[in-house]
C-alpha cells in the first residue's frame, strides 16, 4: 500500500465518518436527556430525502438543507410527543419513524419524480461542493506534507467541517454549560431536576429538537454532499452504526469522534477492497460491513470496558402529585 | 381497579388506533393525488377476490404470525426483541441445510426435520443477546438490532461464497429435493373439491402457524414455564421473591421467542422458494412487532392481526400494479400502526377512559 493509497483512503474515511458523527452526536444529546432514540436512521433519510428534493426542485442547496433539516426535526417532534408528552414506549416510537421515513420517502419520491423513489441528480449549486483551502494547488507538490494538505484537510464540503466542529461544541455545551448539566442531570435522575425547579418536559424536548436538527445535516450531507441526489432507503444502516458509535463512546463526545473514524474507516477500506488478506486469512468483505455491530455488541457485554448507559434511558417522567 | 370494561381495551382501543392509521394513510394517498376509495377497493379485490389473491394474503398472513409471536412471547417477559428479521434469516439457514441433507423421501417426514431445523437455528440466534442480557445487563433492544445487522453480513457471505449453488449466477443454494417439497393449498384443497389456484404461495405451513397460535395459548396460560414469564414480565422484583430465577426466564423467553421466527422459514424458503436466497425475510421480522402490539399478544389478537397485515402486503402489490401507488405505503401503514398502537397509545386511551368514567360514574 503507497502513500497516496493511505492519504485516498483516510480521505474517504473523512468523508464516510462525517454522516456517522452528525447522527451520533444527535443520539447523544438525546440519549444524555434520557430518551432512547432508534430513529435516528429515519430522520437522517428524510432529511436526506427532502433536501435533495428541494435541492433539485429550486436549485440552491441551502433551501434543501433547510428543509431537510427541517423534515428531521418534524419527526424529532412526533417522536417526543409520543415519548415526552404522551409516555409511550420510545423504542417502538424510534421504531415507527423508521418505517414512517423509509415508506413516505419512496412514496413521495415517485410522486414526485417519477423515478422510483430516486431524485434528479444534482450538479453545481445544488449540491454542497468541496471547499478548496487558500493554496491547496501549490502546496500539493510538497512531499508527505503536501498532498496530507491538499486531499486529506483541504477539499471537502463545508458539512464535513461542521461535523468535526460539533465535537468541541457539543462537549463544551454538555459539559461546561449549565444547560448541558442540566440536560444531563436530567438523563440520570429527572426527579432532582424537577425539585429544583426546571421543567423536565422542556429540556427533553430541547435535546429531542437538537437530534433532529444535527439528524437532519446528517441527512443533507448524505444526499447534497457525499452523493449527488436521493436514492430510496440511501441511509443504509447508517443511523444504526451512528447508534453503535455512541454506545462504543460510552456517551462522550471525544470518543464519538473517534469511534465514527473507526467505522468510517472500516466503511472506507469495505468499499476499496472486496477482500483483505491478513496474516494468510482472507478477511472477506461481509465480516468488514458487520465489524462495527460485533465491536458494540462486545463492549455492550462489558467485557472490554462496560458501557452504562444514562440512568434514566427510556423511561418517562412522571411529576408526582 | 379497571377503569374501562374489558372489550374497550382490547376491542375499541385497537379498533381507533387502527382508524386513524387508516385515515392519515387515506390522506397520504390523497396528497399523492389519488383516490383512496378506489386504492382501498383494489386493495381489497386484489387480496380477497380471487382464490389467486387470497393464496398469497394467507401465504403473508403465516409469516406474520410467526414472527408476531415471536415478538409476543417476548413482550410477556416485558423484552423487546426487534431481532425477528435475523432470527428467521438463520432460521431459513437452518431449515436449507435440513432439506438439503439427504434426499428426503416425503414431507411428512422433512417438515418435522426442517422445523427443528429452523426452529434451532432462530433460538440460537436469540441466545447471545438473551445471554447477555440476563447475565451482563446489555441492552437487548440494541444487541437485537446489531444481531440483525450481523445476521445480514453472515447470510451474505454464506451465500456467496458457502453455500451457493455450484455454476448458478445468483446467490442462492440449489433447489430443495423434490422430498422436501410442501402441499400447496391447491393440492390440499383438490382432493376435497375445492378449486384454489395452482400457482399461489400458501401452502400447509399455514396450519402450522395455526398450531403454533394455540400452542402459544397453552404455553403461556396453561403452563408453569408461562406463569413465570408473565410474572417476571408484570414485576420483575417480585418474580425473584418468588423464587423464579430472572436469568432463566429472560433466555427460555428469548429462545422460544427465536424458535417462533425462525419457524417462519418453513413457509418462505421451503414452501415458497424451495432454496434459499438472499433476504428472504424481507421485512416480515419487523412486521412482527406491529403485529404483536396490535394484538395485544394474544393468539387471536395476532391472528387477526397477521390477517390484516397479510391483506395489506398482498393488497399493497395489487397498489403498485394497478394504481401506480408504491409498495411502501404499506409501510407507512405498518409504521402508523406501530406508532399508534405502540408508542402514542396514550393519546387515544387517555380521552377514552375519561369518556367511560363520565359515563358511569363510580
Amino acid at each position: 500500500m503507497d502513500f497516496i493509497t493511505i492519504i485516498q483512503i483516510l480521505d474517504s474515511t473523512m468523508r464516510l465518518a462525517t454522516p456517522l458523527l452528525l447522527a451520533c452526536l444527535a443520539g447523544l444529546f438525546s440519549e444524555r436527556a434520557g430518551i432512547f432514540d432508534i430513529g435516528l436512521e429515519g430522520k437522517m433519510l428524510a432529511a436526506a430525502f427532502l433536501s435533495a428534493a428541494v435541492a433539485a426542485a429550486t436549485g440552491s442547496v441551502w433551501f434543501g438543507f433547510l428543509a431537510g433539516v427541517g423534515a428531521s426535526i418534524s419527526l424529532a417532534l412526533i417522536h417526543g410527543l409520543a415519548s415526552i408528552t404522551f409516555r409511550g414506549d420510545q423504542l417502538i416510537s424510534g421504531v415507527a419513524i423508521n418505517f414512517l421515513a423509509a415508506g413516505l420517502t419512496v412514496i413521495v419520491g415517485q410522486s414526485w419524480f417519477g423515478l422510483g423513489g430516486r431524485t434528479p441528480s444534482l450538479a453545481g449549486d445544488a449540491r454542497f461542493n468541496p471547499l478548496e483551502w487558500p493554496l491547496a494547488e501549490t502546496l500539493a507538490d510538497i512531499p508527505v506534507a503536501g498532498p496530507l494538505y491538499a486531499e486529506l484537510i483541504s477539499g471537502h464540503s463545508i458539512l464535513v467541517y461542521v461535523a468535526l466542529l460539533a465535537v468541541p461544541t457539543s462537549w463544551y455545551i454538555l459539559f461546561r454549560t449549565r444547560f448541558g448539566l442540566r440536560l444531563r442531570a436530567v438523563g440520570e435522575n429527572p426527579g432532582a431536576v424537577d425539585t429544583a425547579g426546571i421543567s423536565v418536559v422542556r429540556l427533553r424536548f430541547t435535546a429531542v429538537i437538537i437530534c433532529g436538527l444535527l439528524c437532519g445535516i446528517a441527512g443533507a450531507y448524505l444526499a447534497t454532499g457525499l452523493a449527488a441526489g436521493f436514492v430510496k432507503d440511501m441511509t443504509a444502516g447508517r443511523g444504526f452504526i451512528a447508534l453503535a458509535a455512541l454506545i462504543f463512546a460510552k456517551w462522550r463526545p471525544w470518543y464519538a469522534l473517534y469511534a465514527c473514524l473507526l467505522f468510517g474507516f472500516l466503511e472506507a477500506i469495505g468499499n476499496r477492497y472486496q477482500s483483505i488478506e491478513l496474516a494468510g486469512f482472507i478477511v472477506p468483505v461481509q465480516f468488514m460491513q458487520a465489524l462495527p455491530y460485533i465491536l458494540t455488541v462486545v463492549i455492550l457485554a462489558g467485557f472490554v470496558g462496560k458501557a452504562i448507559p444514562p440512568r434514566a434511558g427510556g423511561a418517562p417522567y412522571v411529576k408526582e402529585r | 381497579m379497571d377503569r374501562m370494561p374489558k372489550w374497550a381495551d382490547v376491542l375499541l382501543i385497537p379498533l381507533i388506533n387502527l382508524l386513524i392509521a387508516f385515515a392519515l394513510s387515506a390522506l397520504v394517498i390523497l396528497a399523492i393525488g389519488k383516490d383512496p376509495v378506489v386504492a382501498l377497493r383494489t386493495m381489497v379485490q386484489g387480496s380477497f377476490g380471487s382464490t389467486n389473491g387470497l393464496g398469497y394474503t394467507l401465504y403473508y398472513t403465516t409469516n406474520f404470525i410467526f414472527t408476531g409471536l415471536a415478538v409476543a412471547i417476548a413482550f410477556h417477559a416485558r423484552l423487546f426483541n426487534i431481532g425477528g428479521e435475523g432470527q428467521a434469516a438463520l432460521g431459513g439457514l437452518g431449515v436449507a441445510l435440513v432439506c438439503l441433507s439427504i434426499q428426503w423421501p416425503h414431507w411428512l417426514v422433512a417438515l418435522p426435520a426442517a422445523m427443528i431445523g429452523g426452529a434451532l437455528f432462530g433460538a440460537a440466534w436469540a441466545f447471545i443477546p438473551a445471554y447477555l442480557q440476563a447475565k451482563r445487563g446489555s441492552h437487548i433492544v440494541i444487541t437485537t438490532i446489531m444481531f440483525n445487522f450481523i445476521a445480514a453480513a453472515l447470510m451474505g457471505y454464506l451465500l456467496v461464497e458457502v453455500i451457493k449453488a455450484p455454476g448458478s449466477m445468483a446467490s442462492e443454494t440449489s433447489p430443495f429435493p423434490p422430498g422436501a417439497s410442501l402441499p400447496t393449498f391447491h393440492e390440499m384443497l383438490a382432493p376435497l373439491g375445492i378449486e384454489f389456484n395452482r400457482n399461489t404461495p400458501a401452502n400447509v405451513s399455514f396450519l402450522v402457524a395455526l398450531a403454533c397460535l394455540l400452542f402459544f395459548w397453552v404455553l403461556v396460560w396453561r403452563t408453569r414455564l408461562g406463569y413465570e414469564i408473565r410474572a417476571f414480565g408484570q414485576s420483575e422484583s417480585a418474580a425473584i421473591y418468588a423464587g423464579i430465577n430472572p436469568v432463566k426466564i429472560t433466555v427460555v423467553a428469548m429462545l422460544i421467542s427465536g424458535a417462533f421466527a425462525g419457524l417462519m422459514a418453513i413457509n418462505n424458503v421451503m414452501g415458497e422458494a424451495e432454496r434459499l436466497i438472499l433476504n428472504s425475510v424481507e421485512g416480515a421480522g419487523f412486521i412482527g412487532i406491529a403485529v404483536a402490539l396490535m394484538g395485544r399478544s394474544h393468539p387471536v389478537g395476532i391472528l387477526l392481526a397477521a390477517l390484516l397485515f397479510g391483506f395489506l402486503y398482498q393488497g399493497g402489490a395489487e397498489l403498485s400494479l394497478w394504481e401506480n401507488i408504491p409498495r411502501e405505503l404499506v409501510v407507512v401503514i405498518q409504521a402508523l400502526v406501530i406508532l399508534l398502537t405502540g408508542a402514542l397509545d396514550g393519546m387515544v386511551r387517555g380521552p377514552v377512559e375519561k369518556l367511560f368514567a363520565k359515563r358511569k360514574p363510580a
